[in-house]
């Protein structure tokens, strides 16, 4: 074990604060990419096993995010996602209101749905990641425009 | 209060209610829900509006009503006012039943549902406050203080329930409904004296 002196730890503790206020702290030498924790109110009106869809409904409002492994951050691919909300097509309750996708080789996933309408308050979306290998994580973004048309969530997974 | 005056008060309070109703019957979120949820978001509506009603009819503030019939009315419109929130939740209940069971259980992600359900309880512990009144025997000065600060607490937190959702109601017209209806609470614990301690006996 290394001697850490004060200089030394000064200057790592100021430039991991200059860098991590910056956002530049990088994935790969962070101690550990901290996992998703799941939202409140994220499982509402979940509905297992819902289908692998190609798309929502009639689309026009695309989700997007990333999954990926908490620690190392490497992008996990062939993961499940289930995507509902209250949209221009039906309540969140309604079960063609939702559907999944699969992430792909980068951990990225895209799926296109109906326009997310404010209800119960907020325009938000709902996304599950159902996987047998991590645990389960639950997300409930909300949009700050709710006339937006486009929704993001990224997921940092644990094993299970 | 001249006839004038008393009209332009009816008038103005007439703009107030049906202000915020009719802009959320022109709502274009109305098309992308059902009818149980449409009823609970006027429900709710209905219930702010009685809101503003009811520090109104218990100060006697209304012109062409004397302070008997007006605290009659302030009753039926209490009810009133409970059945709304009964409905409201009800039927938001059957809309999403976790969220409004999060909502209740204080856990919910929205800030605005925690507001809400802090109001709905010092609104029913308001209503069963007058409903016990002669059973429990407070003294008048003690029962009006409680029921007032219950009162109080309801009003501010339904305001603020309302002005943080984005819903069915115009901005303008709700936040005027708000303003006005927390105007008025304040100005009748004012008027009437309620934590002063030569609080007025005689309204």
């Amino acid at each position: 074990m290394s001697v850490i002196d004060r200089r030394t730890l000064v200057a790592t503790a100021s430039s991991a604060l200059i860098l991590g206020t910056a956002g530049l702290l990088s994935p790969a030498r962070a101690k550990g990419v901290a996992p998703t924790p799941s939202m409140r109110g994220g499982s509402n009106n979940y509905r297992p096993g819902a289908p692998i869809v190609t798309r929502i409904g009639g689309g026009g409002f695309w989700m997007s995010g990333t999954v990926r492994r908490a620690g190392d951050g490497a992008p996990l691919a062939g993961q499940r996602v289930q995507i509902w909300a209250h949209t221009t097509e039906g309540h969140e309750r309604d079960p063609h209101s939702h559907g999944a996708t699969l992430t792909d080789a980068n951990g990225a996933f895209r799926l296109e749905m109906p326009q997310i309408v404010p209800a119960f308050g907020q325009a938000h979306g709902h996304l599950a990641l159902e996987s047998r290998d991590f645990q389960t994580v639950f997300l409930r973004p909300v949009m700050r425009d709710p006339s937006a048309t486009s929704l993001t969530a990224d997921f940092v997974l644990q094993p299970a | 209060m001249t006839s004038l005056r008393a009209a332009a008060m009816w008038a103005a309070l007439a703009v107030a209610i049906v202000g915020p109703l009719a802009v959320a019957a022109t709502s274009p979120l109305l098309e992308w829900r059902g009818p149980v949820y449409i009823s609970a978001g006027f429900a709710g509506i209905i219930a702010m509006a009685c809101l503003l009603l009811q520090p109104l009819l218990a100060g006697g503030a209304l012109p062409g009503l004397a302070l008997r019939q007006s605290r009659i009315v302030h009753r039926i419109v209490g009810a009133g006012l409970f059945l709304a929130i009964v409905w409201h939740v009800g039927a938001l209940w059957i809309t999403s039943p976790p969220d409004v069971v999060d909502a209740l259980l204080f856990r919910s992600p929205t800030p605005f549902s925690a507001w809400g359900v802090i109001a709905m309880w010092a609104a029913f512990a308001a209503a069963a406050l007058a409903a016990l009144r002669k059973r429990i025997r407070l003294r008048p000065m003690t029962w009006r203080r409680l029921h007032a600060s219950l009162a109080a607490l309801c009003v501010g937190g339904s305001a603020v329930h309302a002005v943080l959702i984005d819903g069915t109601m115009g901005t303008v017209s709700k936040w005027m409904l708000c303003a006005l209806s927390v105007a008025a609470t304040i100005k009748l614990i004012v008027d009437l004296r309620i934590w002063s301690p030569r609080a007025r006996r005689d309204a």
